[in-house]
């Protein structure tokens, strides 16, 4: 009875998952709870601040950076599918155009910003909206600083003809960051500008 | 033919290769090696190290606390040095002792465990390691440099929970809580650096045949407990994070005066603070379920039920946080909630217990001193838990909140469960770790004393607790019945001081003069024992194989393997 079951172990077959794509969706579940307590802080004093100005009166709604932050998921998409057929000059195409796109949204962040604290006075240190406002949208962004760095020095070594197709799984690593970082935006768009609003 | 195909790759003999005559190094590159290593040994070893001498530091903290305590009046130490010292033995405890002792072992017995080369990531694993230590010597300079130009004192003393407002500003001058939330969001980079590493370990680099039903116990439980750590350590770096912004940017997260809550501080800090204390026991039931059946000669009994009742803790523990807050005012709902989510963590907790006597059961055990100290632990973890059950009702948590019982209660779960399975640890792994066994005349003897030390402090302490004494107080009246307690339980501080001298002295002793090992002195049944003692840098020349969940059991035993029954 204790002869048969083994026999046809498999296990010349022995796989196991690729340890960068297992590191990256750890850190991204550490960094979700950072996020998450960073939205429960902002919705928990939501309409709790002593003074204006309120999200009301002064935010408006981010559509064109979401539609570009939104939209560089897709272009990094096609950057790792084109270095997986060793595609490098479209590569290069989707990467840099992904980059673009990045800055454009840290561009208008820094515009929204610059109104928010020119126009309206509101800082960090008015009330506990500015507070929870400026923390919560700031560490979105340092992530998408972050993350434009990485792709930068990506895009500096494919320049100097450094990647190649057998470092696709590393690039698809650092795209589940930036599907991350984007995937933050729609929850951060829906709790500060939908839902803080209305 | 069946039989064949069982057996097992041998594994002792061939694996270590090394032609052993290393030169010897001057002082300065023995230095020089351990600071750049990437070694998963060396780290696993520095953690283990620098976590020794923190519980030392931290033990003379509470030491001279207990002074301080021993009789009514007493004027061992000014209020605010008390202060101090309560929050730098808490923090540093939890943090630069309990944290950095279980990450070293787990770094050091992954990979050997499931037969790797070394953690996923070498060189993260170095910069979580010295992340970390940073962490801890920026905690301890604020002895130093606290002070800033406010003349406020030095160390932090906000408590090791540091509840708003004692945080904000205007209450602590100087730069004592910045070393303190520092401090802790740089250990606590370190922590998720680790933690991912051991997760990603575990998931990528097991050796052929090593199935996640085939892995020691030992490694399920840290995977468990690494998972946590992302969701537990992670809420606290970001509140520590709101911390810095209200005291360095002027934000409002826990001022009071401006709206904020100083309430959301406390639900930050135990959502964090409870898990934790789950983050620190996984590792030390792993410990017990290594160490219990090797020493009682019988496989683990109900091995899917232990995974399942680990894994279950897990989850459990996440939703727990609250009953920290009974006192707060949070509603019959929010009350009932905890103190039912409470309740059921005796309930895979009790699984475990009940899985660790069955093993016990019918087995021949034998009584070296790592099974002593699970069994003392099996014991005291029992009672530890019980008077949990206790404080998880809320009507007699109002009573005893921030008493000396809800005191003797964890220390019970620190000490007498997480400290006494990582002695066992050291007596069962120090062979492994240095060639040498240590001395188990001298380990009986730590053993008898520090069990009678710990329950003359621990079992006394629960006394004052319920006769109304509260915690961090500096001293008491006499007449309120509290002085014979006190002055008992700091005897028995005293006596797990000379426990802990006689471990730290066996430790030196036997590192030069030790019974030498050999590769299995235990005669046990994972995969660490079968290369030599201390293992090559490399761990294993030839990667092994494996067919079941005893792999070592296989090789010696090739007609009667485990792969059979699985």
């Amino acid at each position: 009875m204790s002869t048969i079951p083994m026999a046809v172990e498999p296990e010349a077959e022995w796989r196991t998952p690729y340890r960068g794509t297992v590191g990256m969706l750890c850190l991204i579940a550490a960094e979700s709870a950072i996020f998450i307590i960073f939205v429960v802080a902002y919705i928990y004093y939501e309409g709790r601040s002593l003074s204006g100005p309120t999200p009301r009166q002064v935010l408006e709604l981010p559509i064109f950076n979401t539609v570009c932050l939104l939209s560089s998921s897709l272009t990094i998409h096609f950057a790792v599918a084109a270095l997986r057929k060793d595609n490098r000059s479209r590569f290069s195409l989707w990467l840099t155009l992904t980059i673009i796109l990045g800055t454009i949204f840290l561009v208008g962040t820094g515009q929204e910003w610059y109104h928010l604290i020119h126009d309206y006075g509101l800082t960090l240190q008015t009330n506990l909206f500015g507070t929870t406002f400026y923390s919560l949208v700031g560490l979105h962004a340092t992530h998408v600083i972050v993350g434009l760095i990485m792709l930068g020095a990506t895009l500096v070594l494919a320049w100097t003809g450094r990647v190649h197709e057998e470092h696709a799984e590393r690039f698809d690593v650092l795209s589940l960051y930036w599907h991350f970082v984007d995937a933050v935006w729609v929850v951060v768009f829906t709790v500060v500008y939908l839902l803080g609003r209305g | 033919m069946a039989d064949s195909i069982h057996l097992p790759t041998p594994l002792t003999g061939t694996l270590d290769i090394t032609a052993d005559a290393s030169p010897r190094l001057l002082p300065l590159q023995v230095v020089h090696d351990w600071l750049i290593t990437v070694d998963h040994k060396k780290i696993g070893l520095m953690y283990i190290g620098y976590a020794l001498i923190f519980l030392v530091i931290a033990g003379f903290e509470a030491l001279l606390m207990r002074l301080q305590l021993a009789y009514p009046h007493a004027t061992v130490v000014p209020p605010q040095v008390y202060n101090r010292l309560f929050t730098m033995h808490g923090t540093t405890m939890v943090f630069f002792v309990g944290m950095p002792i279980l990450f070293g072992f787990a770094n050091y017995l992954v990979p050997l465990m499931i037969g790797a080369r070394d953690m996923a990531f070498p060189r993260l694993n170095a910069f979580s390691f010295w992340m970390s230590a940073f962490g801890g010597f920026l905690l301890y300079f604020s002895f130093i440099g606290g002070d800033g130009l406010y003349g406020a004192g030095s160390a932090p003393d906000i408590g090791w929970f540091a509840y708003a407002p004692l945080t904000a500003r205007a209450f602590s001058r100087g730069h004592s809580t910045d070393y303190w939330t520092l401090s802790l969001l740089i250990s606590g980079i370190g922590s998720i650096g680790t933690a991912l590493n051991i997760v990603t370990t575990v998931i990528s680099m097991r050796c052929p045949g090593m199935k996640l039903s085939r892995m020691p116990l030992l490694v399920w439980l840290n995977l468990v407990m690494s998972s946590m750590v992302f969701i537990a350590i992670s809420p606290l770096t970001a509140a520590q994070i709101m911390l810095m912004v209200d005291r360095y940017l002027g934000g409002h997260f826990f001022d009071t005066q401006a709206g904020g809550s100083a309430v959301l501080w406390m639900h930050f800090f135990w959502i964090f603070g409870h898990p934790e204390v789950y983050v620190l026991v996984l590792p030390a039931f792993a410990f017990a379920n290594e160490i219990i059946p090797v020493f009682s000669r019988k496989a683990i009994f109900g091995y899917p039920a232990m995974v399942a009742a680990s894994v279950g803790i897990g989850f459990i523990s996440l939703g727990v946080w609250a009953h920290h807050m009974f006192t707060v005012g949070m509603g019959a709902f929010g009350n009932a909630f905890f103190t039912l989510s409470t309740m059921l963590v005796g309930i895979p907790t009790g699984i475990k217990i009940f899985n660790w006597l069955a093993t016990l059961w019918g087995g021949r055990i034998r009584f070296a001193t790592p099974m002593l100290f699970c069994v003392g632990f099996l014991f005291q973890f029992l009672i530890a838990g019980l008077t949990g059950i206790m404080l998880s009702v809320a009507p007699l948590d109002w009573q005893l909140h921030n008493s000396y019982f809800v005191v003797a209660h964890f220390h019970y779960v620190l000490v007498g469960g997480i400290l006494f399975t990582i002695f066992a640890a050291f007596y069962y792994w120090y062979p492994k770790m240095t060639g040498r066994m240590l001395s188990e005349r001298l380990g009986k003897w730590h053993f008898w004393i520090f069990v009678f030390g710990f329950h003359l402090t621990f079992d006394l302490m629960h006394i004052p607790g319920l006769l109304g004494m509260p915690r961090w107080i500096y001293t008491y009246e006499p007449g309120r019945g509290w002085e014979i307690w006190n002055l008992l339980v700091s005897i028995g501080a005293i006596f797990q001081s000379v426990a802990t001298l006689i471990f730290v002295f066996n430790m030196v002793w036997s590192y030069f003069y030790g019974e030498k090992a050999g590769n299995d002195p235990w005669d046990a049944w994972t995969l660490e024992w079968s290369t030599s003692s201390p293992p090559p840098v490399y761990n294993f020349a030839r990667l092994p194989e494996v067919h079941s969940r005893r792999p070592l059991w296989d090789m010696k035993h090739p007609y009667d393997t485990d792969g059979m029954y699985e």
